[in-house]
């Protein structure tokens, strides 16, 4: 698109701004969901708990697990509940899906508007409202977790690359769930698609337990999957699991893949809108 | 210098044949047999600028893919188009700044917010100075009776408020070039009027160009100098409304009111008797026995009135979509 750079600037801003008011519409019902999604961590810290019990009943404290300590594995959940803030996308394939599925794209072709562009902006609004409702519960939980977090401050390298994993982490997460969602130009129905999604998403980012303590060689198969970028990374990055050499070559292929799922989801849209419309009848 | 010209314009659709029962449904699942529909068939027409025509037709006589066509959202399979100098389904974003299209209560404002914020995005979308769009919006607002409701939820709206409000979206950035796709389904009679009555107005102080499909007679009415009727895919008539009547009804109404005591026995052998409420009759007759025939009353009976109209249109617009779909019922007003 061939705009000043200003006015697609302020447009962004324009949507990221309507979407916000539109989030804080249903200011209950969301301060509500939001809070309850503290809750599965609680069960986790117990289950996990429990496992170490039952290895060193005497002393779970001093049990450790592929290098995991109970402490260890605390932290670990609170950083991937953290990365999960950024690159979980509720909603958005079905979205996606669902606007094409109903014609509500002829919208984006009719309007001097991109898709994906309006689609982005907001959700870093839905994101912006859920930061502002979950900082308190993030802090507090964080606050009374303070002593499981065993490793010393982070040097600002370390702390540079966790930011910027956490941000590279929402776009993949964005691009990578538009393409499930634009699968929607070409079948009619994505839920199963998405459902397989979620369950690979829920084992393979490391929501789940920690990547490294999957036996070789999935560990490594794994370890060269994009979705372990979602939860695992930004968290195995903050513990220090993730240093030197490593950890610029897995800066660098996050980058990648986000730039491979960015490609993809323009080239998906673009090909699903000729289909759409039945180019060469 | 025509602002819309379409020439030969054709647009078919694979269609997936569903047949019945479950064995076909598991048969489907391997083999698949498409069906090709031509949703429009070769549609020529110009449109000059300042322009407000009604597209008539029956359910899928392709009035709503003409529409599609222009606003650039599907592809045609052959045939050529151009709006304003540029070909619509290239989607030229200087194109998409200059028409509008709004279609049905498919919305383009965000249920849960006040229609106002979803304006706010239209100025910064469509580059509208704020001074323009104070102006526009105040105007629009005033038209259409809705400026105390700018601050409520959308869904809170009826469906004509809601209505309004996609007009005034669709308007907010002074469009040259209106679709509109069966504006007023759906509402009520005073909603139906106070949306004819905006459109009236609009074009005539703007001298937009404006498209219009609709099944209600009287928008066309109120609205178009200019119908065009589709069906099949094709222009059956382009022309006036009232060259429709003429066209495509060669009879007209008689309705007599008899003088007290006379008898109605004897009129059914001048046309076909459609009211009898004595002493009030109205029967059909051939167009062109219309003087013979009053004359023979007038000398046969003794009449307190009689009058001499034309049928009502939709009765017009149903036999001339039964006449070119050549099968009953498809004509659906």
């Amino acid at each position: 698109m061939n705009e000043p750079i200003s006015h697609e600037i302020r447009t962004r801003w324009m949507i990221t701004k309507t979407a916000l008011a539109e989030r804080l519409a249903y200011r209950g019902d969301f301060a509500l969901g939001t809070l309850m999604r503290f809750l599965p961590i609680i069960t986790q810290i117990f289950l996990w708990w429990a496992v170490f019990q039952s290895l060193s009943p005497s002393d779970p404290e001093s049990a450790h697990i592929s290098g995991y300590s109970f402490q260890d594995m605390v932290a670990y959940f609170l950083l991937t509940m953290l990365g999960r803030a950024f690159s979980s996308m509720p909603g958005l394939s079905s979205n996606i899906a669902k606007t094409i599925r109903d014609g509500e794209i002829k919208r984006y072709l009719v309007q001097p508007i991109d898709l994906l562009s309006f689609f982005f902006w907001s959700r870093v609004a839905h994101k912006i409202a859920y930061y502002l409702v979950a900082i308190i519960p993030f802090a507090i939980v964080f606050f009374m977790c303070r002593s499981y977090f065993t490793t010393p401050w982070l040097d600002v390298g370390t702390f540079t690359c966790f930011v910027f994993s956490l941000l590279f982490s929402f776009s993949l997460g964005f691009y990578l769930e538009s393409c499930l969602g634009l699968i929607g130009f070409w079948m009619l129905e994505v839920s199963s698609l998405l459902f397989v999604y979620m369950l690979m998403q829920f084992f393979l980012s490391g929501h789940m337990f920690p990547l490294d303590l999957l036996p070789q060689p999935f560990s490594t198969i794994v370890g060269y999957l994009p979705i372990k970028y979602l939860a695992y990374f930004p968290a195995a990055v903050f513990l220090g699991k993730i240093t030197g050499t490593a950890l610029v070559i897995d800066m660098v292929m996050l980058i990648v893949w986000t730039a491979v799922f960015y490609v993809t989801a323009r080239v998906m849209y673009r090909r699903g809108l000729e289909h759409y419309s039945g180019f060469g009848g | 210098m025509a602002i819309i010209t379409i020439d030969q314009l054709t647009k078919s659709y694979r269609v997936y044949q569903k047949k019945e029962g479950l064995r076909e449904a598991v048969r489907g699942l391997i083999s698949r047999e498409y069906k090709t529909v031509e949703a429009v068939r070769g549609i020529s027409l110009r449109v000059e600028p300042g322009e407000f025509i009604a597209f008539l037709g029956p359910n899928g006589a392709g009035k709503t893919t003409t529409l599609k066509l222009l606003s650039g959202v599907i592809y045609p399979t052959s045939g050529t188009a151009t709006v304003m100098g540029f070909v619509p389904w290239k989607r030229d974003l200087e194109y998409r700044r200059r028409f509008a299209l709004v279609m049905g209560q498919k919305n383009q404002l965000w249920w849960d917010l006040p229609a106002q914020e979803s304006f706010r995005l239209h100025q910064q979308i469509y580059c509208i100075s704020l001074t323009d769009y104070q102006r526009t919006l105040d105007e629009l607002t005033s038209l259409l009776d809705v400026r105390n409701l700018l601050g409520r939820p959308v869904r809170e709206l009826s469906l004509g408020e809601r209505m309004k409000m996609e007009l005034i979206a669709a308007l907010l950035h002074s469009p040259e070039v209106l679709f509109l796709d069966e504006p007023t389904i759906g509402l009520d009679v005073i909603a139906q009027r106070n949306i004819q009555q905006f459109l009236k107005h609009y074009q005539l102080e703007r001298k937009i160009t404006i498209l219009l499909t609709s099944h209600y007679m009287k928008d066309v009415s109120a609205l178009c100098q200019r119908v065009v009727v589709v069906a099949q895919g094709l222009v059956q008539y382009d022309g006036s409304l009232s060259g429709i009547i003429d066209g495509f009804s060669g009879q007209k109404l008689i309705n007599l009111q008899l003088a007290d005591g006379q008898s109605e026995a004897g009129l059914e052998r001048f046309g076909e008797i459609l009211k009898l409420d004595m002493p009030r009759v109205t029967f059909r007759c051939q167009k062109p026995m219309v003087s013979q025939v009053l004359a023979e009353i007038l000398n046969t009976y003794q009449v307190d009135d009689i009058a001499v109209e034309d049928p009502p249109l939709e009765e017009v617009i149903a036999n001339l979509f039964h006449s070119v779909s050549g099968s009953k019922g498809s004509a659906s007003l």
